[in-house]
């Protein structure tokens, strides 16, 4: 075959591995069939409509929104300040802060999970709420402090100076002009942190106890009993919010500069 | 506090960490006076300066200032501007908002601030361009911005951080004037840091050569120009024959050789411009190894028994071959008599 023909056809094959399945999401959501099915049996839009009638889908939904907003924002406060910390200063084990914080990447969140449940929650009887909080925080933070650094790597130190000389505290200096300068990075980190506690789902399976449960868990316990479609219209919902918010930012803050 | 020491460092010794940069300097700057700090890189200009500016404290001596000590007085506090070599102006604010954000933390009223700023902008010449985000200006005009950011602080003393390295010839040339109409007008006192000795000859009052975090030499243009004291100055400002003199006697390739005329006792060195050499008549002999064509002038590289030398001569005189013995003399009267030599 010549490269004319076969890059293309490369090409078609790994973006159909890759978001093939989602079209097929789609269509097994709109499916008039009693069960979760593909090729779809029929059209209907009632397994979307049901999908806002589960109560339980409704309050993991809830929960899920508070991880991802709760936690990233938790992550951020952290996390801009210690990316300050490494980016401007020579501190001594800078570098082993740097690996300890990206840790919650590196070490599968199952261990995690297991380590969470086994060492925090069952000794200290610590509330599942605020173990899911931390854990979904741990996880954020080396995403916030990876993008934020990024953005306090292009400004230069000098206007920190600059602000001081003309009667800035160094406090005053930081808000004054850093932080209006990393801004759009603290979005995107923001927006990328969003997107990974929502999506959680190995540490938060361990963790979910009765009556809490992170959207993800409560979709597959769903699945365990009930086969209908509106498992697939779920998805197909928080996928196309997923692509709204990552469409957003990457129209408004240039989002892929920093990932 | 006297005029002649408006500011002043008193054994100033600047350190980062273990490393010294700075040892023991004393200087004394007039009020109105334009000092260019020249030397090469790491020899401890820069450091000097943000020390006077407060961003860096000293490991000990003090900085004087107008009569106070502000040697432990915060950098925000000090009426000294800074103008950084890169600009440093705000990304994210508009060139009016920039030259007023001083102004503001100084809690002026709104209509003095808005009189200040503009005033300050018409006099860089940027009235125009105050609504613009530094980004969309030329370098030269981002450091018209950053002057006159620090110049509407009313500041004491200014600091430029090479001022003329990042424009182009044109440019340089309209900065220099800029510079030198602005000390005039406000009568500010201003420090440069440069490497460039020509920038340093052309615009400063009194030039501070400094090598390895020590002043090498003080003067003015003319006295560093023509009358360098060290061998690391004459090198500097292109003396290009630089030979040590011990007990009156040249010391050269091939052992001593007397001058003609007396040395005063001090006299470490002796060191010549190539212009300062004469070809064709002299005391001593060489042969032309090479020879290059620059306009105005012929320059001739010579082997001679004290070593290579360098002359030159007016390029209207009918070159010389290469290869061919010369008679050249050094006139002791012309040369620069170094007292430090090492």
């Amino acid at each position: 075959m010549t490269p004319r023909v076969f890059t293309p056809l490369v090409l078609f094959l790994v973006i159909g591995f890759l978001i093939g399945p989602f079209f097929i999401i789609v269509a097994a959501s709109l499916s008039g069939g009693e069960t979760l099915a593909f090729p779809p049996q029929g059209f209907s839009l009632k397994w979307v409509a049901k999908v806002f009638t589960v109560e339980s889908f409704q309050e993991s939904f809830a929960i899920s929104m508070l991880l991802a907003i709760g936690g990233t924002a938790a992550a951020l406060v952290l996390g801009v300040p210690a990316s300050y910390a490494l980016s401007r200063y020579k501190l001594p084990f800078g570098e082993t802060i740097r690996t300890i914080v990206s840790l919650p990447i590196i070490v599968p969140g199952i261990i995690v999970g297991l380590a969470l449940l086994r060492y925090i929650v069952v000794p200290f009887g610590l509330n599942i709420t605020l173990t899911l909080f931390l854990a979904h925080t741990a996880l954020v933070l080396p995403y916030a402090v990876r993008v934020v650094s990024a953005s306090l790597n292009n400004l230069r130190s000098d206007i920190e100076e600059a602000a001081v000389l003309l009667g800035s505290s160094r406090a005053g200096a930081f808000f004054r002009v850093v932080m209006p300068n990393i801004r759009s990075g603290i979005l995107a980190a923001f927006i990328l942190g969003f997107v990974t506690s929502f999506n959680q789902v190995p540490v938060s399976l361990f963790l979910s106890g009765p009556g809490v449960r992170t959207l993800p868990i409560d979709m597959l316990s769903y699945m365990e009993i009930t086969y209908d479609p509106s498992v697939a219209a779920l998805s197909a919902l928080l996928a196309f919010m997923s692509i709204g918010i990552v469409f957003l930012a990457e129209r408004f803050l240039g989002f892929s500069r920093y990932v | 506090m006297s005029d002649a020491s408006f500011l002043s460092l008193e054994k100033l010794t600047l350190a980062y960490g273990d490393t010294v940069a700075v040892k023991d300097l004393d200087l004394s700057i007039r009020k109105g006076e334009l000092v260019a700090f020249l030397g090469p890189s790491g020899c401890g200009k820069t450091t000097t300066m943000r020390s006077i500016a407060g961003l860096l404290s000293p490991a000990s001596g003090a900085i004087k200032l107008d009569g106070a000590d502000i040697t432990r007085v915060s950098a925000n506090k000090r009426s000294v501007g800074l103008v950084f070599q890169s600009y440093a102006l705000f990304p994210h604010l508009t060139v009016f908002e920039n030259v007023a954000f001083g102004l503001r933390l100084k809690k002026l009223p709104a209509n003095e601030i808005e009189s200040k700023v503009t005033a300050g902008l018409k006099s860089v010449g940027l009235s125009k361009f105050s609504a613009r985000k530094p980004g969309e200006l030329s370098g030269g005009q981002q450091q018209r911005v950053a002057l006159a950011r620090s110049m509407v602080m009313e500041p004491k003393v200014l600091l430029l951080d090479e001022p003329l390295s990042n424009l182009d010839a044109r440019l340089r040339l309209e900065m220099r004037t800029e510079l030198q109409r602005v000390q005039k007008e406000t009568g500010v006192t201003m420090i440069f840091v440069t490497h460039d000795q020509g920038e340093a000859l052309s615009l400063a009052d009194r030039i501070v050569v400094m090598l390895n975090g020590a002043i090498e030499q003080i003067g003015t243009p003319e006295d560093i120009y023509n009358r360098p004291i060290s061998r690391f100055v004459a090198d500097f400002v292109g003396f290009e024959n630089i030979f040590a003199v011990e007990g009156g006697k040249l010391k050269a390739g091939n052992g001593p050789i007397d001058l003609s005329g007396s040395l005063p006792p001090d006299t470490a060195g002796l060191a010549w411009r190539p212009r300062m050499v004469t070809l064709g008549s002299g005391p001593f002999q060489g042969t032309v190894r090479g020879a290059s064509f620059s306009g105005s002038t012929r320059e001739y590289l010579l082997d001679t028994p004290l070593g290579a030398i360098k002359a030159e001569e007016d390029a209207a005189l009918a070159a010389r071959e290469t290869g061919s013995a010369i008679a050249f003399g050094l006139p002791v009267e012309k040369a620069a008599r170094l007292k430090k030599f090492g």
